[in-house]
């Protein structure tokens, strides 16, 4: 249904709707308003049957999720920053066991400095974990995805994380179709596990492997993983089909035909590029966007595919990697194997305005770029820090 | 597209004016996007949220740099935030306030379309509680047009209950009155 | 003729040799029907007290529910010796996450068993020592506030032994661990330190706390099933001596966890909703250092001097439990 409404709110009901079973939560901005509104749901009975607890702390309660998940339950969290780093064991854990949970990560910076605005620094530091990645472009796209998480994780007996810039997105009132049970239940079967804590028909999950198996194991998962590429893109039609719009699923170009310059990005930077690019379009800069859906697994090919007759590419990242720089930017260019741009941008909600991102597509066109940029870095500051630093000395 | 920025303080409902007015457009069928400017939830601390309306989808998610029109629900942050930062020329400031324009110390080189609304005192007698969010979509409403004061009626009722939900309509009306009341006596004069 | 009555006075009773107890006070462990939830093959060491405390804690466990159980295991001893992939000696529906995380996998299964409307099926978690008292306890106290239906089982062999004998918040004073060496003025682990973790179970007012040991095993199978006959938050704390990680023999297990008892530095008592409700009295009193003796992780507290001063420290240590339990009240 067509709704004004929050994106917390919007993803709370799509979940609600996908008929979570186990829901363990724990409170961290800015992912609140997602559990609270879950809590509502289900303490008045809209959501049943469905377990409510409130965890001791995000560990806890990636914990209270893998024990749910491997005794057959349907489970969902949700966390952000801190939080997310505080599971890492878990999350670890959850994709090694094979158990298809789902959680929506809000996403935040990582402290120190404490803070609590968006960038996307939590949701990658976590890349290589196991879990499927998919980041949102906006409200509608949230909740979307969240029904085909359900699926594809249940699917490949893989965690799935969704990704949604915290406060831009979570705390934006925008327009939203909600998911509506009679779509959802045309979409989402009935959990069925791959294996299951059953007395009747027991088994030993979680058992030591050693040197002799632990590659193999990997390898297999790594493949699992894989498989991804190709269900998302089939999911993502038949769930479209079924809601009445198109649902981005691996990679989302925005004219991009004839790019002569390509911006890559994930999340609500999306949205406010294309208005950047509209503009310099008409200022006669060929400027597209390719939008990555599915972060991981990574979409090799078809970044490959879209970037293949684009000759500048610059990749915006909403997070950095400390002493290296640029984070998709590794990704991109093991698809291109040609020069990009990294522009490293909004860290830690410092807003990224449609004026700068016009800016860094001029800069780009006349080649002016720096292979490592920070937009709107204040080179004031960072020049009066560094003289005093200096001057201890 | 019509960008809105409402200042105020926390706990005057800043936030909740600025999706209310996202629902009154939505229910006119009209595009709206409406978000806060975020920080730890703090009662008493400077605010501010923002709405966007277009007949188009809205896709940009950057705050707003360059407000057509800016609602100020606490005059006690006029001096404190640069609340006009950005403010078109002719933009519309709509100010919370019992006091004239000098004693603010608003220029009316600021804009034209100033307009002075004693919302708090319109909540006190309509609500019951200083929350002047409604009263000022009423008199924002009144003064730009942007929507119908039907709609923001129907937001409100959409947000709260029945008998919270009818005390701020009053209040709203209540400025929506006062605001078309001195337009009309502006274009006579 | 008239029928004389005769009184045969080993029937009822626990003496040995009596084939007379009824069915349901003999020991599971007799039963030939029995889960035998840990089955033989298992790595464990020889005389492993762990071992032999889970062994009659799930198969009691599966008695009582008719098999309908479901065990999560913390990383520890008992998880690593018994799941070497692809083997497990598991006969039972069994979990093993993290190290920490025991008691939130476990609330978590209970939460999907409840939403699946299984009422039948009952959940025990079981881990060390480590996994219990230091880095299980957030997660531990989280699932007894919350009162979710999970028996917590703690296998305390007093250090974390299957990473090589360290200190844990469960290593008693003087104990000598790799990293509480003997060595210098005071050797061993310190006094002043450690988490009393039955008595934080009842400051949670719990529906049911108790400790136990591998020295009395009716008495352990006793108190598994009257846990397992409640719903709710339960916590179970069972002395299990580890022959390597405190030096002694091991077909000495039984022996030194009774000692324990009976010195009184382990009392053996039971609590209800935060008040202890029964305690096992000491049968036969003996002097800490008899019990400290028998193990090499004591042994610097008799040579090269003989250390008197911590001897002491360690009897008011157990003559304290005496009081407060009431240890040596008549029977």
């Amino acid at each position: 249904m067509l709704r004004q409404i929050e994106g917390s709110r919007a993803v709370a009901e799509a979940v609600a709707a996908c008929r979570p079973q186990v829901i363990p939560a724990y409170p961290i901005s800015p992912q609140t308003h997602i559990v609270e509104a879950l809590a509502e749901l289900v303490s008045a009975g809209s959501l049943a049957p469905c377990e409510f607890l409130t965890a001791e702390s995000e560990f806890g309660a990636m914990s209270v999720a893998i024990g749910a998940s491997a005794a057959g339950a349907r489970a969902y969290t949700a966390t952000a920053s801190q939080g997310l780093l505080f599971m890492v064991e878990a999350l670890y854990n959850a994709s090694g066991l094979g158990l298809p949970i789902v959680m929506t990560v809000a996403n935040r910076a990582i402290g120190a400095p404490i803070n609590i605005w968006n960038d996307q620094s939590d949701a990658m530091s976590q890349r290589d974990c196991g879990w499927i990645q998919l980041y949102a472009r906006d409200n509608q796209h949230a909740a979307d995805l969240h029904v085909l998480a359900f699926r594809l994780a249940e699917q490949l007996s893989l965690p799935v994380m969704v990704c949604m810039d915290g406060f831009v997105l979570t705390h934006a009132v925008e327009r939203v179709d909600v998911p509506d049970q009679s779509t959802v239940d045309a979409f989402l079967p009935p959990f069925a596990p791959r294996q299951v804590l059953d007395p009747g028909d027991p088994v030993s999950i979680g058992a030591m492997v050693g040197p002799e198996a632990f590659t193999e194991v990997r390898y297999l998962a790594h493949l699992r993983n894989l498989d991804a590429l190709e269900r998302i893109p089939a999911l993502a039609k038949e769930y479209g089909a079924l809601a009445g719009r198109e649902v981005p699923g691996l990679v989302t170009p925005y004219r991009m035909v004839d790019a002569d310059i390509a911006v890559v990005a994930l999340g609500s930077v999306l949205g406010t590029l294309a208005d950047a690019v509209d503009s310099v379009r008409a200022d006669g800069i060929r400027a597209g966007v390719l939008g990555i859906t599915a972060y991981r697994p990574f979409p090799f090919e078809q970044v490959r595919q879209a970037l293949r007759k684009v000759r500048r590419v610059v990749v915006l990242e909403r997070a950095f990697a400390v002493g290296v720089g640029g984070i998709v930017s590794a990704d991109v260019y093991s698809a291109i194997r040609t020069p990009l741009w990294t522009v490293v941008a909004g860290l830690c909600g410092r807003p990224v305005t449609a004026g700068s991102l016009r800016g860094m597509l001029r800069e780009a066109t006349t080649d002016r770029l720096k292979p490592l940029t920070f937009l709107d870095l204040d080179h004031d500051r960072v020049r009066r820090e560094l003289r005093a630093v200096g001057g201890a000395r | 597209m019509f960008q809105v920025r409402i200042h105020g303080r926390g706990g005057q409902g800043v936030v909740t004016a600025a999706e209310l007015l996202a629902v009154a457009a939505f229910a006119e069928d009209r595009y709206a996007q409406a978000f806060p400017s975020f920080g730890s939830e703090r009662t008493g601390a400077p605010v501010a949220a923002f709405c966007r309306i277009d007949d188009h989808p809205i896709r940009t998610h950057e705050p707003i740099a360059a407000p057509d029109a800016v609602v100020v629900a606490d005059p006690s942050v006029l001096h404190q935030v640069d609340v006009l930062h950005g403010l078109r020329p002719d933009g519309y400031l709509l100010v919370n306030t019992g006091r004239s324009a000098a004693e603010l110390a608003i220029s009316g080189a600021v804009t034209a379309r100033l307009c002075l609304v004693p919302a708090t005192d319109l909540a006190r007698e309509h609500v019951g509680k200083p929350l002047p969010n409604a009263a000022l979509l009423g008199a924002f409403a009144a003064l730009t047009g942007l929507v119908r004061l039907d709609s923001v009626e129907a937001a409100i009722r959409q947000r709260f209950s029945r008998p919270v939900a009818e005390r701020n309509i009053a209040a709203a009306r209540a400025a929506f009155d006062i605001v078309h009341a001195a337009q009309r006596e502006a274009s006579n004069a | 003729m008239s029928v004389q009555p005769v009184k045969f006075y080993q029937v009822g009773s626990w003496a040995a040799g009596n084939r007379l107890l009824r069915p349901e006070d003999r020991s599971v462990q007799a039963d030939p029907q029995r889960a035998n939830s840990l089955t033989s093959g298992h790595r464990a060491c020889q005389g492993c007290g762990e071992a032999l405390g889970a062994r009659y804690v799930l198969d009691t466990a599966s008695r009582v529910t008719g098999g309908r159980i479901v065990a999560v295991n913390a990383t520890g001893c008992l998880e690593v010796f018994s799941t070497p992939y692809p083997e497990s000696a598991w006969r039972l529906a069994w979990l093993h996450s993290l190290f920490g995380n025991a008691a939130a996998v476990a609330s978590g299964v209970a939460a999907a068993l409840r939403v699946r409307g299984d009422r039948d099926t009952r959940v025990i978690a079981q881990a060390g020592d480590g996994g219990t008292v230091d880095i299980g306890l957030g997660c531990l106290s989280g699932m007894f506030e919350r009162g979710d239906d999970v028996l917590f089982v703690c296998y305390d062999n007093e250090a974390y032994m299957n990473t090589g004998v360290q200190r844990s918040a469960a290593t008693p004073p003087a104990a000598r661990t790799t990293t509480t060496p003997v060595v210098g003025a005071v050797p061993g682990n310190r006094f002043g330190q450690g988490k009393d973790v039955p008595r934080i179970a009842m400051a949670h007012r719990i529906p049911y706390v108790a400790t136990a040991t591998v020295a009395d095993l009716r008495d352990l199978e006793a108190k598994v099933a009257k846990a397992i006959g409640l719903r709710g938050a339960r916590y179970l704390h069972v002395l299990v001596p580890c022959p390597l990680g405190w030096g002694t023999a091991s077909g000495d297990t039984i022996r030194i966890a009774r000692l324990a008892t009976q010195c009184g530095l382990f009392p053996v008592y039971e609590a209800e909703d935060g008040t202890v409700t029964a305690t096992t009295p000491i049968r036969r009193q003996v002097p800490v250092e008899e019990y400290l003796k028998a193990q090499a992780r004591y042994a610097h507290l008799f040579a090269p001097e003989p250390r008197r001063d911590l001897i002491d420290a360690i009897q008011a240590m157990a003559d304290h439990n005496i009081d407060e339990y009431k240890l040596l009240d008549g029977e």
